[in-house]
């Protein structure tokens, strides 16, 4: 007599548990309220990174061309994974001094873990975080990039006042 | 040796019948290799093959400054990245006599308790897809959703946030931080009876996890099992109420035990854990003071020569951290005891004797993250 108690007993409370289960899922299936998912890569246009988001390492240049890296290489000492190469060049100033100056600030990106070390360290506030992070390609030699752009310059200092 | 020792060795036989789970299995959770001996269903003994993952993370971090430490500590375990940094943040602090600013320990709790949230919403997740209740992870998935644009907002990633430094934080939390936990911490309080609902009392679960994987108070103290597996077993094993570190020692919460050693007492350990983190989420951001978000420390940190020890309670257990310095920039040795690691090898004792889909329910509440064994 028990072990029948006991089987409907069982199956009541499968069927009641069973029950529970369902009125959550039935509930947001019926009104969903708020739409958790993303149409990723439909919202293309509209998506917008937060704005401490950490896509790659750029280097922003003014409407001149110029940037703001004199080329002391601490990114390069402070980078744990050695991602960042920093090439030098002389050339004369104004005044026939020979003054070094960045020629290639190379950054591969394949080696990059975001640890903000270079960024952090950097003295002259020349490279931060930019927001693209799309960094899919088929040739692994495209994530060594380049970031200072061709022909720019050191930006000068503003005279002390 | 002694003779529970000897009981314990594993001698494969010729005639042993024997099936690898793993490394590409989806419920070792990533690349763990089981090698199981059957007996038709049955489990007769099984050994966790390791290394697939191995980074050396640790001769690694010989040629790493201090500060460059920690990137590498997010990549162990990394559900809880941010405990990972702390313990070696502390334990450079504690070397270098360094006193945080309030508001740095303040945060730093509130980030502990959101990645332990963020953690064992995951492993809820996962648990109920290895049992077969795959919409129980979509409902984990959405709430997990919330912290980490926590994170993102102010850390601007969403998993690997190397946000600690030696002294404090790499920059100060977004304003918008203290508002959104709090909204957090209310949504969550509602959705949290939906999971009772959709898991908790559910009957197939319950006999899915009750009386699976027994393990007694004496094993987990043996193999050196921490974390909610071990509170699992009535042992008491928090490091924030055992080794209070940062302000643990200041806000009041309760450490949960329960004494039935199933998987079923150790999913409810977790279930519990995640409500007492959300008091003390509700406690710290209001009280965020103000201030620096870093103390004044010099740009290249070394260490005094001597040897120094942290421990830190990470989602699945006890952290530590030992370091020896001879005195220059880069550590001389670091040792991780890693919670996973101890956790893992408890396995056999725990499937033995039981079926093959019972070792899924076991290994799944454990909660093994897998680059934490290799590290």
């Amino acid at each position: 007599m028990n072990s029948i108690i006991e089987y409907f007993t069982d199956i009541y409370k499968g069927v009641s548990s069973l029950w529970a289960g369902m009125r959550v899922t039935g509930r947001y299936f019926v009104s969903p309220g708020e739409i958790v998912t993303e149409q990723y890569p439909e919202n293309r246009a509209t998506l917008k990174m937060e704005e401490r988001f950490k896509g790659e390492v750029v280097m922003p240049h003014d409407e001149n061309n110029q940037h703001l890296c004199t080329g002391c290489g601490i990114c390069e000492l402070n980078c744990p994974n050695g991602s960042i190469e920093i090439i030098t060049k002389k050339v004369p100033n104004e005044e026939g001094k020979m003054v070094r100056v960045i020629d290639e600030h190379i950054y591969h990106l394949s080696m990059c873990t975001f640890c903000e070390l270079c960024i952090k360290t950097c003295p002259s506030n020349a490279i931060e975080w930019g927001q693209d992070f799309e960094h899919a390609v088929f040739d692994r030699s495209k994530l060594d990039k380049v970031l200072n752009k061709p022909g720019s310059s050191l930006k000068k200092k503003e005279a002390k006042s | 040796m002694s003779d529970e020792v000897i009981k314990n060795i594993i001698v494969r036989e010729d005639e042993d019948y024997i099936i690898n789970m793993g490394p590409q299995h989806p419920s070792t959770h990533g690349v763990l290799r089981l090698e199981v001996c059957l007996n038709g269903e049955t489990v007769n003994y099984l050994t966790p093959h390791i290394g697939y993952i191995h980074r050396s993370i640790e001769k690694m971090c010989e040629s790493d400054t201090y500060k460059q430490i920690i990137h590498l500590s997010d990549r162990m375990d990394y559900l809880s990245s941010h405990m990972n940094n702390e313990a070696i943040c502390l334990a450079v602090e504690n070397a270098l006599e360094v006193e945080v600013p309030l508001r740095v320990k303040y945060i730093r709790v509130a980030l502990d308790e959101l990645s332990r949230i963020a953690s064992h919403h995951l492993w809820w997740s996962a648990f109920g897809m290895d049992l077969g209740a795959l919409t129980a992870f979509f409902y984990g998935m959405r709430d997990r959703e919330k912290i980490l644009a926590i994170f993102e907002e102010s850390f601007g990633s969403r998993l690997l946030h190397s946000f600690n430094t030696p002294g404090g934080l790499m920059h100060d939390v977004h304003p918008n931080f203290q508002k959104h936990i709090m909204e957090f911490v209310h949504y969550f309080r509602k959705k949290l009876p939906e999971y009772k609902q959709l898991l908790t009392d559910n009957v197939i679960f319950h006999n899915r996890t009750k009386g699976i994987g027994n393990m007694t108070r004496e094993t987990a103290i043996a193999f050196g099992v921490t974390g909610p597996s071990g509170r699992g077993s009535g042992f008491s094993c928090d490091v924030r109420k055992t080794a209070p570190y940062g302000l643990y020692d200041e806000i009041k919460f309760n450490e949960i035990l329960h004494d039935k050693g199933d998987s079923f007492a150790r999913y409810l350990v977790r279930m519990e854990e995640m409500e007492e983190s959300l008091n003390i989420l509700e406690y710290v951001a209001d009280n965020i003071p103000e201030g620096d978000f870093t103390a004044k420390m010099k740009p290249i940190v070394k260490l005094p020569e001597g040897e120094y020890f942290q421990r830190v309670e990470t989602a699945r257990g006890e952290l530590s951290v030992y370091i020896v310095s001879d005195g220059k920039k880069f550590p001389y040795r670091i040792k991780f005891r890693s919670p996973n690691f101890s956790n893992l090898f408890v396995l056999n004792t725990l499937a033995k004797g039981g079926l093959i889909a019972d070792l899924v329910a076991i290994s799944g509440s454990l909660d093994l993250v897998i680059p934490d064994i290799d590290r």
